[in-house]
């Protein structure tokens, strides 16, 4: 027991979780309103999109990748399925919206995965020219519009509900959306991939040490193609599912959403150098930056704030483990400089 | 030797028109540790590379158990039982021992899903074959490199091996470290695994190894038992050239220190440190690990300011609290890590010659001055003897003696009065340790200041005046090098 007690505080999650709690806790003592079953609802249904995006985020992190492609990537598969299911007037269900999706998300997915796994490009730059390459067929070639109807199959997945919450004071009532399954299939897969395959296994090892990687056998090249042919499909599903919930498809604003993300995944552990990190810790970090976006108001700060405070929640929370990185460099250097007698 | 494992013979191998071995044999029998030596450049490296099937050799054969092999490539090196351990051991510093270990074999049965229980069994046995106490969940990251090195054994033991290669394996161990080592080399010869140790120091050579073969310029020089070895034939064989082992002597000193430091002290690293410098004189600064030697070279260079006592330069009292007062009072630093703190490697050689002087290259309008910089960079490259046949190359193109001479040469140009060197010579082959010794010698000789930071005994015996000996951070001993032996010093040490 207390043997599990030391490892937790030295787990990153621990203090992300601590962090999360002292908020609600916050939060609920200067507005009363937090622990209600409705703000509840709402909070987990706000994380249905950032915690898809965030669980791709991540596997790129950890492969010591980055994308900032998604939310461009997300966009033009929604909004090209949308628009093509419309235009077919498409009266089914859900099924083949998804396929579609998911069939789209995997191609532009490729498209960065070539470059990146198999030329062997820096992510940075390929996804940074890969979403202004999205955004531009989007804009130009498909000449989107804000889509204000959708099919009948997708408005009826978005606005079904698992259940429904009801605040007995004020009576506002909140639906928890089927969507949240999808967040929840989505987590259980990366979990599986990523602690109980190679291909996953093969992710860490590649973000820990690449040239290691290839000498101990991974196929790099693969693995991080088809990292990025999975990621593009995990952007897909969430593009989608948002549509549905808003009920319409607005080409842009998603755009932007990628700097919280990531944010939100460094937050909850995962090194930006890539290698190490959880998804609990993910999904922690992702909590805590929807919580602060949506629940600021509750506690009387106006949201034209809001902003400041995601801000200054990324620059204290990634500040932290960059100085305890350093400082750990640091101790670490200085027992090297000290060196010992050397045969 | 009739029942040889492996038999190299005549091997040949050109890259892009240079011969880097013309015609090299190597013979190692069932259970014996070799020892390949060699300057940089030797061929080691390529000889070890065609063994592991990494190239292809033009010309020879090699056998091995008795079977002629054509060629190998790395699969058929690794079911012959052929294991490489690379100077950066190819761990993986994020994930456990257990996973490091395990992650190879599981690969090479080309398993899809882990098996966590499988994997610890697996750990736990390349464990056990050389009775290695580790944590299996520990993150490698957090392990001593010695223990990142037995990781990386353990592995390469679990593929049935019976030819261990280690490339110099001992460059970043401890003393007490490299026994260890040696000891588990010794455990692997009782189990009949031969080992194939790459080295090109002396001590480890005459202390490991039973038979010994040396490569120069891509020719095999010598090979032959190490007991018929002594330390001037290893240097002959090595370099080609025999060194004269003076001792240095200091002439024409100075009249007044050219810096002082009284009380030098900096809080969980050294305290009252005093001594003084004049021109002409090397002074040797030695200890252990903990005894704060190189915290006072990074003091004396300003990089961490010393929280008590004075430095004097020419009897004037200076704060000396960043590189740049350093470099203005007339010090500079070669740092001990000379790739990470003292160069900018993939930058050319041209820019690293000038780097610290580059303020004087400027023209009347404050304009760099490119004829000025060539005629520059011409000198020092001619005057330190780099060899290079081109200095607008990067850096990291050049062989660890040759970077060791830019960074001096870098602070030559500078006109400076002192020098402060921490290891200058770790990772340096033996030639271009002996030249570094005579460029030292030869600044002292016109008028330079000079302190050498280093646990290398011979070498600070050899080079310096006088000695001091740091324990614990403070001044134990001060001593006359001419008078000093390897045991007095280290009895002070310890």
């Amino acid at each position: 027991m207390q043997n599990n007690l030391k490892k937790l505080t030295k787990r990153n999650e621990t203090y992300i979780a601590l962090v999360v709690l002292a908020l609600c806790l916050l939060i609920e003592v200067r507005s009363g309103q937090f622990f209600t079953a409705n703000n509840l609802v709402d909070i987990a249904s706000a994380m249905v999109v950032p915690g898809l995006f965030a669980v791709g985020t991540f596997m790129v992190i950890v492969s010591g990748g980055i994308d900032v492609s998604f939310p461009a990537l997300a966009s033009l598969t929604s909004y090209a399925t949308t628009k093509m299911l419309l235009d077919a007037g498409y009266t089914g269900g859900m099924w083949l919206p998804i396929l579609i999706s998911l069939a789209m998300g995997a191609l532009l997915g490729a498209f960065n995965g070539v470059f990146i796994g198999l030329l062997g490009l820096p992510a940075m730059i390929v996804t940074l020219g890969s979403s202004s390459v999205f955004k531009g067929v989007m804009q130009g070639a498909l000449g989107s519009v804000q889509l204000a109807v959708i099919p009948p199959g997708m408005r009826a997945f978005g606005t079904s509900a698992l259940f429904t919450a009801t605040n007995p004071v004020s009576g506002l009532t909140s639906r928890m959306p089927v969507g949240f399954l999808a967040l929840i299939a989505v987590l259980l897969i990366a979990f599986f991939i990523m602690r109980y395959t190679f291909f996953g296994r093969g992710i860490y090892a590649i973000g820990g040490n690449e040239t290691s990687a290839h000498r101990a056998g991974f196929n790099t090249k693969r693995t991080k193609f088809l990292l990025y042919v999975f990621v593009g499909m995990v952007a897909s599903l969430a593009g989608l599912i948002r549509t549905c919930m808003m009920q319409q498809n607005h080409p842009t604003n998603m755009l932007g959403m990628e700097m919280n993300i990531i944010a939100g995944v460094v937050l909850g552990g995962t090194a930006i150098s890539g290698g190490a990190g959880s998804l609990t810790g993910c999904m922690l970090g992702t909590l805590l930056i929807v919580i602060v976006e949506n629940s600021m108001i509750l506690i009387g700060i106006p949201t034209i704030w809001k902003s400041v405070f995601v801000g200054a929640l990324i620059i204290i929370g990634t500040g932290v483990s960059a100085y305890q990185v350093t400082r750990a460099h640091r101790i670490k250097s200085s027992r090297r400089l000290g060196g010992e007698v050397k045969a | 030797m009739a029942d040889s494992l492996l038999r190299a013979v005549d091997i040949q191998k050109s890259f892009a028109g240079v011969h880097a071995l013309k015609g090299v044999s190597l013979d190692i029998a069932p259970g014996e540790i070799h020892c390949l030596a060699g300057e940089n450049g030797s061929g080691k490296s390529t000889l070890i590379k065609i063994i592991s099937g990494v190239y292809q050799a033009d010309g020879g054969h090699i056998e091995f158990d008795g079977k002629t092999l054509s060629k190998i490539t790395p699969i058929d090196a690794i079911l012959l039982g052929i294991q490489v351990i690379y100077q950066d051991f190819s761990v993986f510093p994020n994930l456990t021992v257990m996973e490091n270990l395990a992650l190879n074999s599981e690969l090479s049965d080309k398993r899809k899903i882990v098996n966590w229980q499988r994997m610890r069994q697996i750990a736990e046995e390349a464990v056990a074959k050389i009775n290695f106490k580790v944590d299996l969940d520990a993150l490698v990251g957090t392990l001593t490199v010695a223990q990142k090195q037995m990781v990386a054994i353990c592995r390469a033991l679990m593929f049935n091996a019976r030819l261990i290669i280690m490339d110099e394996p001992t460059t970043a161990l401890t003393r007490k470290e490299v026994q260890a080592l040696f000891g588990v080399i010794l455990q692997l010869k009782a189990q009949g695994i031969s080992t194939l140790f790459v080295s090109h120091k002396l001590n480890e050579v005459f202390e490991i190894s039973e038979r010994f073969t040396i490569l120069r310029n891509g020719e095999l020089v010598v090979t032959g038992h190490t007991r018929d070895l002594d330390s001037a034939k290893f240097s002959y064989y090595m370099t080609g050239r025999e060194f004269s082992d003076e001792q240095f002597r200091a002439e024409n000193l100075g009249e007044a220190p050219l810096i002082e430091v009284k009380n030098l002290g900096l809080s969980g690293a050294f305290e009252d440190i005093s001594f003084q410098l004049r021109g002409g004189e090397i002074l040797g600064i030695t200890g252990l690990l903990d005894s704060g030697r190189s915290e006072l070279s990074l003091a004396l260079f300003g990089i961490r300011e010393a929280d008590s006592g004075d430095i004097l330069i020419k009897g004037k009292k200076t704060r000396i609290n960043t590189p740049q007062a350093a470099i203005g009072a007339g010090i500079g630093l070669v740092p001990e890590d000379r790739l990470s703190e003292g160069l900018f490697l993939p930058r050319s050689i041209a820019d690293n010659l000038i780097i610290a002087e580059i303020d004087r290259l400027a023209n009347r309008f404050k304009v760099f001055d490119h004829r000025k910089r060539t005629r520059e960079v011409q000198r020092l490259v001619e005057e330190f003897a780099i060899a290079t046949p081109n200095p607008q190359n990067a850096c990291q193109t050049l062989s660890g003696g040759n970077q060791q001479r830019v960074v001096l040469a870098k602070w030559l140009a500078c006109n400076l009065d002192v020098l402060v060197l921490n290891g200058p010579t770790v990772g340096v082959d033996i030639g271009s340790k002996h030249d570094i010794h005579r460029i030292l010698q030869g600044l002292a000789r016109e008028g330079m200041g000079i302190i050498i930071i280093s646990d290398d005994l011979p070498e600070v015996i050899r080079n310096c005046s006088r000695v001091i000996v740091l324990k614990s951070g403070r001044i134990v001993q001060e001593m006359d090098a001419a008078f000093a032996t390897e045991q007095a010093i280290l009895s002070q040490m310890m």
